[in-house]
């Protein structure tokens, strides 16, 4: 129970990082599904959402600027991706990809000088944000909840994918982009939802990790970011189901780490666990098997 | 070689040779603190860091993201090889004088600066470049992170100061210094372009099967464009260390490999004038010509400028290369090259209309 | 579109070149003689935040005393402020900057690495360098131009452990440090030695950058049975730190060094029940006039600026670091005073022996350039009312 007891933080720690990665990791993974594009602009959109939440809270309670900064945040993914990427969409993909990098910068910068660099205190979220006590273990409460609305807009996403006409048509495009257009997919609005989608979610999970860890800086959302992208590569990127399983292994890893003492290294573990998976499976955990038509 | 190559081959001789006597002759017209020299020194720096990038993304299509580890081996190598023996106590301070107790010369130590990137760039490469482009490059943004960790680890301290910072090294004062490494470099890489190697290389990355279906041993010539360009990665690594005369492991972020690439994007994938081109200017606008944005006192004739903040001239420059990035996209110089044939054949071209108006 | 975006271009390039030139003396808005003082300090990046808060306590100090008489002639004292944006390489650039426009000398910078990295260069070019409150030994070391009149870290370090060791009675300390941060590594590798002579002994770990969580560290040091939390680290992770030990219930106290004194901590331990002390150079609730005339002042200069109230966090706590450049101001116009002259080689011949009480003690250098300090301040936070509470004043036995 003692050996219990003292790494319960680190296991909990480890869940509630692991689901966080996992709503940015699907926002990574299905637009690179879609548009083989790395967007590294999500992580900061994941800030925004933050930001928003602090702005409007102190004119606003917080159960109405909470739901006005999700749908915000939709509608942030929706402008950059008509800004930045529609206008590169054949252009080669470095171009899109180098977008993707200064739209980061514009929105980190954009965040520097509204803060003016100091760090910002989310506001405490009734309820999510009480600590309670797990078995001996200090914790929030969010660290609780959050594995368990991962599961949830998993599973419903997933279905939306698997059922609904606009999920279709997301697995028509990321299959084979040109033939889906011939069919009569219509692109732009196909795109348009994708990114929608993953900018939602990267807000759901901003509401959960900031009412985890309170401080929000300019250039926060660039760690979890990355971790988050790995996570998707990891487990296969265009899966769903791998970014999150791999979301997971890595959040909890990487604590497991920094509990063994080797906290020095527990960034540069998350890479090493990459880079020997890629070895071995050249396209992640789930990845498919891509051919080459020659 | 026939008449008019050779006579543009000396014409652009004589070109870069008249680009280093101006700078020559600006030191000594304006005063040595000018911020001229400064944007100077570090735009020739990145111009070669973004040219080895260009070699690798550009030329031989192999999407890398580990400049920024390489440059960090490459700083550390000639730092740690060059602090005089007897300013080590004072730098070690931490790590009783460290376990290098000798000094080598300046151009032995950007030499072995190069050889160290290039061999960890061997290393690294032997189980990752066969894989898929983005896959490849998150792979190599890996190693940079994982580097950039043991080089902070304070068990190595002994070498290489663990989180402190290394200084006291030789460093340069004069322009030139910066523009002669860089431009033999830069030099050396057109000739490899050029070659048999270059031409493998763009085989390679317009067509990876087709290539491998014409004999081009694939594993071989990744590896050698890989090491190659790490091997100039290193020494732009040791000469942004003697231009900032402090190393820190810190500084080496991903970031930096960010800022690279905007600059190879933003002069054309696959040209070597345009990466030097816009690194100057990148250089120029980030740090110098847009300063003035950050001054919160500016008065134009009694009207106090409003929204100028620190802060602000980070702002707009994200604005300019988002602005240069969707209207330019294929970069400034596409993928074509400077040359005097150009020149000839523009200049030809405007005087036939000329000709065709009178 | 194209061609608009070109002349548009043009046009900023070409007005930003005349505002680029750099001028030697020119003369200020009166038409008075005008000194240049540089203000050498971070804006963005890790230590954007400190950065401020000390360029507040110079641009308040320039605004009541803006003038300086050298020589026999009145003159306007102008700031210059660079953002060396915390990096030593974009600090190489905001230093040259710095020379380029003519500056007499410089103050700053708050983070030590920045303040070495640019060290060359005002040495190169002859501008003398005053750091308000960069501690590691070796910004001043081998270096003849650069001075500072803030403690140096070795005494800090010694001074918590001593603190540690009697106050608390601590046997075995965590020790938290960023990696790749010099001035939290430096300040943990003094406290470690200093708490293992006395006979104690020390758990340190890492943390990497971008690190938001913290819990395995906070409950690594309670599992590992520590009696105190060193963690002198910079303001953004204090916040998280203090947030974490409080949902875990961290009962053991945390101490840190200088950069924890300000708002952002307070804040932050508003509420807890987390047991905060750090050492410090100011204390704000002492009774003699010279600090408070500054105290009052600075919070109506504060509540009239906006930009200043933003800049200071958006309350009117004072930082120890506002105190510190405040100081550092008064210092660098008592060395212009006793120069003579506003060249930057005629002052630094005479800085060695200028000396100024200031709000935060008595400023003189030694031999080296470093301040004569030999004092410093403890406070502790107040959890009810989110303020400092003076403790003692610890010297190093």
């Amino acid at each position: 129970m003692g050996f219990f007891q003292s790494n319960l933080p680190y296991l909990l720690a480890g869940i509630s990082t692991g689901g966080q990665y996992a709503l940015i990791a699907i926002g990574y993974t299905m637009v690179y599904g879609i548009l083989r594009l790395i967007n590294f602009a999500h992580g900061d959109v994941f800030m925004c959402a933050a930001l928003m939440v602090i702005y409007s809270a102190s004119y606003m309670p917080l159960y109405v600027s909470l739901p006005l900064a999700v749908i915000a945040t939709g509608v942030i993914g929706f402008a950059i991706e008509r800004v930045a990427y529609k206008p590169l969409r054949t252009a080669p993909r470095m171009s899109a990809m180098i977008s993707a990098i200064g739209m980061s910068y514009l929105l980190q910068n954009l965040a520097l000088y509204v803060t003016g660099g100091l760090t910002k205190y989310y506001p405490s979220v009734p309820f999510i944000a009480d600590s309670i006590e797990i078995f001996g273990a200090m914790t929030k409460r969010v660290t609780v909840i959050t594995p368990f609305v991962t599961i949830i807009l998993i599973v419903a996403l997933v279905s939306i994918i698997k059922y609904t006409k606009i999920g279709i048509a997301m697995r028509a495009v990321s299959r084979d982009f040109e033939t889906a257009q011939l069919m009569g997919v219509r692109i732009n609005s196909v795109i348009s939802a994708t990114f929608v989608i993953g900018s939602l979610l990267a807000a759901i999970g901003s509401i959960l990790f900031f009412s985890n860890y309170t401080g929000v800086t300019p250039t926060v959302g660039g760690m979890p970011g990355l971790k988050a992208f790995v996570a998707a590569v990891f487990g296969g990127i265009g899966s769903i189901p791998g970014a999150v399983i791999g979301a997971f292994i890595i959040g909890i890893c990487e604590n497991i780490i920094k509990g063994l003492g080797w906290t020095t290294f527990s960034d540069a573990f998350t890479f090493v666990l990459l880079i020997i998976v890629l070895m071995f499976m050249p396209t992640g955990l789930f990845g498919e098997k891509a051919t080459d038509k020659v | 070689m026939d008449k008019t190559k050779r006579r543009d081959l000396i014409i652009s001789f004589v070109l870069i040779a008249c680009i280093f006597l101006i700078v020559a002759v600006l030191e000594q017209i304006l005063p040595k603190t000018s911020m001229l020299f400064t944007v100077l020194k570090k735009g020739s720096i990145y111009a070669l860091v973004a040219v080895s990038m260009n070699l690798l993304n550009g030329f031989t299509g192999l999407f890398s993201l580990g400049q920024a580890g390489f440059m960090l081996l490459g700083a550390y190598t000639y730092a740690v090889l060059t602090i005089p023996v007897k300013s080590r106590a004072a730098v070690y301070q931490y790590y009783d004088g460290g376990i290098i107790q000798f000094a080598v010369p300046v151009a032995v130590g950007i030499l072995l600066a190069g050889v160290v990137a290039a061999f960890f760039a061997y290393l690294i490469g032997l189980p990752v470049l066969h894989l898929k482009s983005d896959y490849l490059a998150i792979a190599t943004l890996g190693f940079a992170e994982i580097i950039r960790a043991i080089f902070q680890w304070d068990k190595l301290g002994g070498l290489t100061n663990g989180s402190n910072l290394l200084r006291r090294f030789p460093i340069f004062r004069s322009a030139l210094f910066p523009f002669a490494v860089s431009g033999f470099c830069i030099a050396i890489i057109v000739l490899l372009i050029n070659s048999t190697y270059g031409r493998a290389f763009k085989a390679i990355r317009d067509d990876e099967v087709a290539a491998e279906a014409m004999g081009i041993n694939l594993a071989h010539h990744k590896r050698l464009a890989f090491t190659i360009s790490s091997f100039f990665a290193g020494i732009s690594g040791a000469l942004l260390a003697m231009f900032q005369t402090t190393v820190q492991a810190s500084q080496f972020k991903s970031a930096m490999t960010y800022e690279i690439l905007l600059i190879v994007v933003i002069g054309g994938i696959g040209s070597i004038t345009g990466s030097c081109i816009s690194s100057f200017l990148f250089i120029a606008c980030s740090e110098w010509w847009l300063r003035f944005l950050d001054n919160a006192d500016t008065y134009i004739g009694g009207f106090h400028v409003p929204l100028l903040r620190p802060g602000f001239r980070k702002v707009v420059f994200s604005i300019v290369i988002m602005a240069i990035v969707l209207l330019y996209q294929r970069g400034i110089m596409g993928d074509k090259e400077f040359s005097i044939e150009g020149i000839r054949k523009w200049l030809s071209k405007k005087l036939r209309k000329k000709e065709a108006h009178a | 579109m194209k061609k608009l975006f070109v002349v548009l271009s043009i046009l900023l390039l070409v007005s930003a070149v005349v505002f680029a030139g750099g001028e030697k003396e020119g003369t200020g808005a009166s038409g008075a003689k005008v000194v240049k003082i540089g203000v050498y300090e971070p804006a963005s990046g890790d230590n954007g935040a400190g950065g401020k808060q000390e360029t507040l306590g110079i641009q308040y100090a320039n605004s009541i005393t803006p003038t300086v008489n050298i020589g026999g002639t009145d003159y306007e004292v102008q700031l210059v402020i660079v953002d060396n944006e915390s990096s030593n390489d974009k600090a190489v650039t905001a230093a040259s900057e710095l020379v380029s426009k003519g500056v007499s000398l410089v103050l700053g910078s708050y983070g030590s690495g920045v303040s070495i990295a640019g060290g060359d260069t005002f040495a190169n070019a002859e501008v003398p360098a005053i750091g308000v409150t960069c501690t590691n030994p070796q910004v001043t070391l081998g270096n003849d131009w650069y001075y500072r009149i803030c403690f140096l870290d070795p005494f800090q370090g010694t001074v918590l452990a001593n603190y540690a060791k009697d106050t608390f009675g601590a046997k075995k300390a965590y020790a938290l440090a960023k990696l790749g941060d010099d001035y939290s590594v430096g300040l943990c590798n003094y406290f470690i030695k200093a708490f293992e002579a006395l006979g104690g002994e020390v758990i340190y770990e890492t943390f990497p950058e971008g690190t938001s969580d913290f819990a395995a560290y906070v409950a690594n040091a309670k599992n590992k049975g520590c009696d105190v939390f060193y963690s002198p680290v910079s303001i953004e992770a204090a916040a998280l730190i203090i947030e974490q030990a409080n949902t875990q219930g961290l009962t053991m106290p945390i101490l840190a060094g200088d950069t924890w004194d300000s708002n952002v901590v307070l804040g932050a331990a508003k509420g807890t029940k987390v047991d905060i002390s750090v050492t410090t150079f100011f204390v704000e609730g002492s009774t003699d006039p010279q600090i408070t005339s500054f105290v009052d002042g600075f919070k109506k200069y504060l509540a009239s600026n906006q930009t200043a109230m933003t800049n200071n966090g958006g309350n009117d706590e004072i930082a120890a670091v506002t105190a510190m450049g405040f100081d550092a101001y008064y210092t660098a116009l008592e060395a212009l005073k006793k120069a003579g002259s506003t060249k930057g080689a005629d002052i630094q011949k005479v800085l060695p022996e200028v000396t100024y009480k200031g709000v935060s003690g008595d400023i003189a250098f030694d031999e080296n350039g470093d301040a004569v300090r030999n004092v410093a301040y403890v406070k502790k936070v107040d959890n009810t009312t989110g303020k400092w509470q003076f403790v003692s004043v610890q010297s190093v036995k």
